[in-house]
């Protein structure tokens, strides 16, 4: 304050003190060193829990370690030879195609549908928001272990409604048996792997897609009514193609989530009945770590990584592509 | 029988009066402007018109049929929006023909009519790009080329000129009013821009409040306008109101000039005029000022340049206004009154 007096009264004869050296400088100054401590967190995680995970599967998929056996001796691609050989790897890769397509279709239709519904305004609209959200957030082990219940072969509530509006035992439509037996038949078992991955998926899907809708201007929606146009020409030649970027996000998280989850298998089905529901990350569970061969298992994961790859590359092509419109 | 009639039209949001009991007649072929601040209720209007706002009470009839339940598709309406709305993932074509297809229009007719619309509003070459490679007035042109294409019986313009630079602004206005008298569609546009609605209406309809407060010829409600809130509401800088025991009197800025300049002789009222504050726009003067005894420089007279009279901050003169360009308003009510003797 001072210093601006003198200035005032006598600007060419007071010389401004030269500017001391930076010792009062804080360290939230040094922009460099703060990127450096801001990004280091997210850095390590990757690269302790992602980077050297995935060098590590690389390195034991081409040795002979064991759980006994820790000594790492080269053996090129004789994994990957020996498990493609085997006819439940086969089955196993169809199956994770299978369940991991399968689903997302599912979910995509009913989370546009579930969306469109969320996005109006309804009484106990704050009921229907808790009830859709609840899935993600329960545990995967949890809430498959729920549905294990649900799909018993014994006391399958789902059977026990069946049976009392006679759908199901003797003389009836679905057969003679009082129980449907969902985990120990092949049809039944795959699609109750599938279910529980839709019941999974599915919220986060709708979350995705109620951004989506929300993000479409009003007065969009209102040229297309003047227009006249009829509401699922709506939906489909505006809404659907403005949405679409934000769809393959959606879509995107629901099939790496399906491709790399060995949890809703291991817990339903244990791959069964025989190998019928197997799917790659189970198989190389079972390998890996419950069989003991580090190097087997390591080779079976990594057959998801190229999938996986080029679905992310695909989908997030494609999400610009569209962002151009 | 008018070809759009509004009877007693009310919008009410919750406790929100929007729009407040509106009557309205347009007639075929008429080209009618509404207009009002911001908040006035003016764009509810059009939207119950268009059939995207359902009324809380009175009715809407369209070329003799009741629409006041019909849902937009089933009203013979087009509506271009201030933002002009264009589907930004549709080509230029796509976006035009959009009502035709919704319409399912064979094919062939659809081509002709997009390229009949596109040819009177000259974007032929434009047809194949996206809304994002064109300029704003590009994009009007499309909008307005897709309102076209239904060939409606009512078209709906929500301040389309708006979102354009001044210059475009005043070649688009004439262009519109140019291809509405060319095709006869009956046209209602909405703005809150004075200059706007005096050059393009047919009739304007003045709202404040969700209430129409005057309807008639640009001329008629600049002259003559019914209230206080259309006095000041039109003209820039908007009419002098003085306040004068039972009444307002109010005089428009160009006609309030130095005694000098007036001699031929009319019947005038001549009033002391103290000149604060002077504005030299090139061709107009503005001088801000005091009549009597106000407080502040609230009066406001308008020299076009062609007036050389020499006028300077500070000084009084004598200033007059012509008796019949004077107007008088209740206090109360702020309506229009006849003449008062002073």
């Amino acid at each position: 304050m001072t210093e601006t007096v003198e200035e005032a009264v006598a600007p060419d004869l007071v010389a401004y003190p030269a500017p001391e050296t930076p010792r009062g400088r804080y360290l939230a100054d040094h922009e460099g060193l703060m990127g450096t401590l801001f990004l280091a967190p997210a850095v390590l995680y990757i690269v302790l829990l992602v980077g050297i995970p995935f060098f590590l599967a690389i390195a034991f998929s081409v040795t002979d370690v064991t759980v006994g056996n820790t000594s790492m001796d080269f053996v090129g691609l004789d994994n990957f030879r020996r498990v493609v050989t085997t006819p439940q790897f086969r089955r196993a890769l169809l199956n994770t195609f299978f369940f991991a397509v399968v689903t997302q279709i599912i979910v995509i239709i009913l989370a546009n549908i579930l969306a469109l519904i969320m996005t109006r305004d309804f009484p106990g609209k704050w009921l229907a928001r808790f009830a859709i959200i609840l899935p993600w957030a329960t545990p995967i082990s949890l809430g498959t272990i729920g549905w294990l219940w649900i799909l018993d072969s014994k006391f399958s509530p789902i059977d026990w409604v069946l049976q009392q509006i006679g759908l199901l035992g003797p003389d009836t439509l679905l057969g003679p048996g009082r129980h449907l037996l969902y985990l120990g038949r092949e049809e039944l078992a795959m699609g109750s792997v599938i279910l529980v991955h839709v019941w999974r998926i599915l919220p986060l899907a709708t979350v995705i897609l109620m951004a989506g809708l929300t993000s479409v201007p009003q007065d969009l929606l209102d040229q297309a009514e003047v227009d006249g146009a009829s509401f699922s020409r709506i939906h489909f030649q505006v809404v659907l193609p403005l949405i679409l970027p934000i769809m393959s996000i959606a879509l995107l998280f629901g099939l790496i989530f399906t491709f790399s989850d060995m949890v809703v298998a291991f817990v339903l089905t244990r791959g069964g009945p025989v190998y019928y529901t197997q799917v790659l990350p189970l198989w190389a569970w079972f390998k890996g770590i419950d069989g003991g061969s580090l190097s087997e298992g390591a080779a079976i994961a990594l057959f998801i990584f190229p999938v996986l790859l080029a679905v992310a590359i695909l989908i997030l092509r494609s999400a610009r592509r569209s962002e151009v419109a | 029988m008018a070809f759009v009639e509004l009877n007693g039209l009310r919008k009410e949001f919750g406790e929100v009066k929007a729009v407040n009991g509106v009557d309205l007649s347009i007639e075929e072929g008429e080209f009618i402007v509404i207009l009002g601040p911001s908040g006035c209720g003016k764009t509810t209007l059009m939207r119950m018109i268009a059939g995207l706002e359902k009324p809380t009470g009175g009715n809407i009839v369209i070329n003799n049929e009741d629409v006041t339940r019909l849902p937009p598709r089933a009203r013979e309406i087009a509506m271009v929006f201030q933002s002009y709305a264009l589907y930004p993932h549709m080509s230029i074509f796509d976006n035009i023909s959009f009502p035709l297809r919704a319409r399912k229009e064979p094919r062939q007719e659809i081509e002709e009519k997009v390229e009949w619309a596109a040819g009177i509003l000259g974007i032929e070459r434009l047809l194949e790009r996206r809304p994002r490679q064109l300029s704003g007035g590009e994009r009007q042109r499309v909008a307005l080329a897709r309102a076209l294409v239904k060939e409606p019986a009512v078209m709906l313009l929500d301040e389309p000129l708006s979102n354009l630079d001044a210059k475009l602004r005043a070649s688009a206005r004439d262009e519109l009013q140019r291809f509405q008298r060319s095709l006869g569609i009956t046209t209602i546009f909405v703005t809150h821009d004075q200059i706007e609605a005096m050059g393009l209406g047919d009739r304007i309809a003045v709202m404040n409040a969700g209430k129409v407060r005057q309807i008639g010829t640009p001329q008629e409600i600049y002259d003559d306008p019914a209230d206080t809130f259309v006095a000041t509401f039109l003209g820039s800088p908007p009419m002098n109101l003085l306040d004068h025991q039972r009444y307002y009197v109010g005089f428009r800025p160009e006609n309030f000039l130095p005694a000098q300049v007036l001699s031929n002789g009319a019947p005038v009222k001549t009033f002391p005029f103290r000149v604060g504050r002077i504005e030299n726009l090139g061709s107009d003067r503005l001088l801000y000022g005091t009549i009597a005894d106000e407080e502040e420089d609230r009066t406001v007279s308008k020299l076009p340049s062609t007036v050389e009279v020499s006028i300077e901050p500070g000084e009084a003169y004598e200033f007059v206004v012509r008796d019949d360009n004077l107007r008088y308003f209740d206090k109360g009510t702020g309506l229009r009154m006849p003449p008062q003797a002073t």
